[in-house]
C-alpha cells in the first residue's frame, strides 16, 4: 500500500517537473489539493474584498470618464474573484464553504485591502502600486502546475494590465496638475509604498511553505525575489512622476544591479495580518452583510427555479 | 459639426426654440442615465451574489456610457464650450432634470429591481422610437443604447418574476417596493413643457402610445410574477422640472465633491 | 448556512462565427436563463463571444484519467490516419 502511494506521488512530481499541467480529475496528493484550495480561495477572497477600497470612490470619481473606468475596473475584480472561485471549485471546494471561511475569519485575504482609501490619489496608488505588485505575483502563476488555476490566471493577467495603466495615468495626471494635486499624489505614495511592499509576504526566512510550493510549481518566485523586482521596477516610475519614494535607505546598488531598500515594518505587517489593520473589521463586516442581506434573494431565485421546473414537469406529464 | 447639421430634407431646420428644447431634452436624458447609473454603482461590491454584482455593474456602465453620449451632444447643441463634465459636475440639484424615480435610494435588492424595471420599460420603449426620430445624432445614440436597454429590461423583468413568484419573503419585499416606487412611474410618460414642445415639433414620440406599450409589457411580466398591477396610484412628479426629492442633493454632493472642492482642474 | 447554493454551470463560448464553442470556466446561477445572462456578464465583458452555451456541471460526464492509456494510446500507432503518412510524388499537385 505504502509503496504504491509513494509511486503515485513520485509520478505526480515527475509530471510537474516535466511541466505537464495537472487537471481536476488527475490524482494529486492531498496536501497539494489543500494547499491549492487555500491559495486560490485566498486569492479569490482578495479580489472580492479588494472591490471595497476602490468601490469607496466610484461615487466620488472626479469625471465621467474616471467614473466609467473605475467602475469597470472594480467590476473586473468581481470577475477575477469569480474565475478564481471557479478554479477552486474544480478541486472540490464549494463557493459557499469558501465564503463561510472568509466570513468566519478562518480564510485570509490580502492585507493590503485593510488600508483605507482616503483621497482620489489612492485610486492611482492602488492601480499603479497595488496592481503592479499583484501582477508580479500573478504573471508567473499563468504557468502554475494546476491547469484551471493557470487558465484563470491567464484571463486575470490579460485584464490586469489595464488596471495598472489606469492607475499610473491617474498618478501622472495628478503629478502634472496643480500643486494640490501633486501633493495629493505624494501623500498617497507615502501611505501606500510600505503596505505594498508587505504584499509579497514575510521574508523568505520566515515563509515556511515556500519550498514545498515552489517544488509543486504553485509558486514560482520567493517573496524576497518578487519584492526586489518590484522595487527595481517602481523606483524609476516614481522618478518619472517626480515623486519621492518614502524610504531614506533606498539606494542604487551597482554591484547587484538593483536597489537596496529599507526594512518593512514587520510589526505592522503581522498586526494587520492578525486583524488589527485600520479596516479589517469594516471590510469583513461589509462582506458578511452583503452575503446575509443577499440570502433571501438567492433563496427566492432557487425557489422560483424549482417552481418552474415542477410546472414544466406537470405539463409534460399531462 | 459639419455644415449641414440636420440631415433630412423632410424636416425643416429646427427653430432656435426647438434647438433650446432639444438641448434641455438631451440633458434630461443625460441626467436620468447618470443618476440611475450612480445609484446602481452604489451596489458595486455589495450585491447579493458575485454574478449579480457583475450584472448590475454592467448595466451601470451601459447607462454611464449613454449619459456621456447625451452630455457630449448636449454640450455641442448648447455651443457654449461646456464639456460633459461641466454639465454633470457643475449643475445644482434644481438644475438637474431627471425624473424622481431614478434618484430614489437603492433600498433592498427588490427596491433596486422594481426601480430598474419601471425605468427599463420606459427607457426601452422610448429608445425604440427615438432611433427613428428626425435628429440624426439622437437617433444614433438611441440605436446604440436600445440594444443595451433590451438586455436591461430582460434582466430586470426576470428578477421581478423571480421575486414575485419566489418565496414568501421575496414577494413581501417586492410588493413593498412596488408600493414605494409606483408613484414615480407616471412622471416618465407625463410630458414636461419641453417634451410637449418637442412632441409638437416631431422630435419626441407621443407618450400616450409609449404608455400603452409599457402597460402591455408590465402586465405581461407582472402576470408571470403573479403580482397585481397597481391601480389608481397618485403619481408624484417634479423632477423633470427641477423639483426633486431630498435624496438628489446628497447624491450630487457626493458625485460632485472633487470638482467642487478643486474647481477647474484636470483629473 | 442551511441554504442551498445556486447550481454550478459550465460555460462555453464561441469567440467568433466559424469557431467551436470553447470551455471558458464556470459560474453559479439559479436557472439556465440566468446562467446564460451571467455568462454574458462574466465572460464576455471584452467582446469575447458571439454565442454562449451553458451546461449544468452535474450533467458533464468526464473520462477518467486512469483510463487514459486505454483511451488515447491506441491512437498513437495509427499513423496511417494522418496525411503525412503517405508519400505523394512531387509532380502531383493539390493533394
Amino acid at each position: 500500500m505504502e509503496t504504491l502511494e509513494l509511486t503515485q506521488e513520485e509520478q505526480f512530481q515527475a509530471r510537474i517537473d516535466a511541466d505537464v499541467r495537472i487537471e481536476p480529475k488527475d490524482w494529486m496528493p492531498d496536501a497539494y489539493r489543500k494547499t491549492l484550495i487555500r491559495q486560490i480561495s485566498q486569492h479569490a477572497h482578495s479580489e472580492l474584498v479588494g472591490m471595497l477600497p476602490e468601490g469607496n470612490w466610484i461615487t466620488r470619481a472626479p469625471s465621467l470618464k474616471r467614473k466609467s473606468i473605475l467602475l469597470a475596473k472594480v467590476q473586473d475584480e468581481a470577475g477575477h474573484g469569480l474565475y478564481l472561485y471557479s478554479a477552486a471549485e474544480t478541486l472540490g471546494a464549494s463557493r459557499d464553504q469558501m465564503l463561510a471561511d472568509l466570513h468566519s475569519g478562518k480564510a485570509k485575504y490580502s492585507s493590503i485591502f485593510n488600508y483605507p482609501t482616503l483621497s482620489w490619489a489612492d485610486m492611482g496608488c492602488v492601480g499603479w502600486l497595488v496592481d503592479g505588485a499583484a501582477i508580479l505575483n500573478q504573471v508567473p502563476l499563468c504557468r502554475t502546475s494546476y491547469g484551471p488555476y493557470a487558465r484563470a490566471m491567464v484571463r486575470v493577467c490579460k485584464e490586469e494590465s489595464f488596471h495598472q495603466r489606469q492607475g499610473f495615468e491617474i498618478m501622472q495626471t495628478l503629478c502634472e496638475g496643480s500643486p494640490e494635486q501633486k501633493a495629493m499624489a505624494q501623500e498617497g505614495l507615502n501611505r501606500w509604498w510600505w503596505p505594498t511592499l508587505m504584499m509579497f509576504g514575510p521574508k523568505d526566512s520566515e515563509s515556511p511553505n515556500t519550498e514545498q510550493s515552489m517544488k509543486w510549481r504553485i509558486k514560482r518566485f520567493t517573496n524576497d525575489e518578487l519584492r526586489q523586482k518590484f522595487v527595481d521596477m517602481m523606483v524609476p516610475q516614481a522618478e518619472f512622476l517626480g515623486l519621492t519614494v518614502p524610504d531614506p535607505n533606498l539606494k542604487w546598488n551597482e554591484a547587484k544591479q538593483g536597489y537596496d531598500f529599507g526594512d518593512v515594518d514587520w510589526e505592522e505587517f503581522w498586526n494587520v495580518v492578525k486583524g488589527n489593520g485600520m479596516c479589517n473589521q469594516e471590510r469583513l463586516q461589509a462582506r458578511v452583510q452583503a452575503h446575509e442581506e443577499g440570502a433571501w434573494v438567492r433563496e427566492a431565485a432557487l425557489a422560483h427555479a424549482e417552481k418552474r421546473k415542477q410546472r414544466e414537469a406537470a405539463l409534460v406529464a399531462a | 459639426m459639419t455644415d449641414s447639421p440636420m440631415p433630412t430634407q423632410a424636416t425643416p431646420a429646427p427653430t432656435p426654440e426647438t434647438q433650446a428644447n432639444l438641448f434641455a431634452f438631451v440633458l434630461q436624458l443625460a441626467d436620468t442615465s447618470l443618476i440611475l447609473a450612480h445609484r446602481l454603482s452604489e451596489w458595486c461590491g455589495h450585491g447579493p451574489i458575485l454574478e449579480q454584482d457583475l450584472a448590475m455593474a454592467n448595466i451601470a456602465l451601459d447607462l454611464l456610457g449613454e449619459a456621456r453620449s447625451y452630455y457630449q451632444y448636449a454640450a455641442e447643441l448648447e455651443g457654449k464650450g461646456r464639456t460633459e463634465d461641466d454639465l454633470a459636475y457643475l449643475r445644482s440639484a434644481v438644475e438637474y432634470r431627471n425624473p424622481l424615480l431614478v434618484e430614489q435610494p437603492n433600498g433592498d435588492f427588490a427596491g433596486t429591481i422594481v426601480r430598474q424595471f419601471i425605468y427599463d420599460c420606459f427607457h426601452y420603449h422610448l429608445l425604440l422610437q427615438l432611433q427613428s426620430g428626425p435628429d440624426a445624432q439622437l437617433a444614433a445614440i438611441a440605436e446604440k443604447s436600445v440594444k443595451e436597454a433590451a438586455y436591461h429590461i430582460k434582466w430586470s423583468a426576470e428578477w421581478v418574476i423571480r421575486l414575485g413568484d419566489g418565496t414568501e419573503e421575496s414577494r413581501r419585499r417586492v410588493e413593498k417596493a412596488i408600493e414605494n416606487l409606483w408613484r414615480y412611474s407616471g412622471e416618465l410618460t407625463t410630458p414636461s413643457a419641453t417634451e410637449k414642445a418637442l412632441q409638437a415639433a416631431g422630435f419626441v414620440p407621443d407618450y400616450a402610445a409609449i404608455q400603452q406599450q409599457i402597460d402591455a409589457h408590465v402586465t405581461r411580466v407582472f402576470e408571470e410574477a403573479t403580482l397585481p398591477v397597481p391601480q389608481g396610484v397618485f403619481m408624484q412628479k417634479g423632477g423633470k422640472d427641477g423639483r426633486h426629492s431630498e435624496h438628489l442633493g446628497y447624491l450630487l454632493a457626493e458625485l460632485q465633491y472633487l470638482q467642487r472642492t478643486y474647481p477647474g482642474l484636470q483629473w | 448556512m442551511s441554504q442551498k447554493e445556486w447550481p454550478l454551470w459550465e460555460v462555453f463560448i464561441r469567440s467568433k462565427q466559424g469557431l467551436d464553442h470553447k470551455h471558458v470556466g464556470s459560474l453559479h446561477a439559479a436557472d439556465a436563463e440566468m446562467a446564460i445572462q451571467n455568462a454574458r456578464d462574466v465572460y464576455t465583458r471584452r467582446l469575447e463571444g458571439v454565442s454562449i452555451w451553458v451546461v449544468e456541471s452535474k450533467h458533464v460526464h468526464a473520462s477518467n484519467p486512469d483510463d487514459s492509456a486505454a483511451f488515447y494510446e491506441p491512437a498513437n500507432d495509427k499513423i496511417y490516419r494522418h496525411p503525412t503518412f503517405y508519400q505523394v510524388p512531387d509532380s502531383i499537385k493539390h493533394m
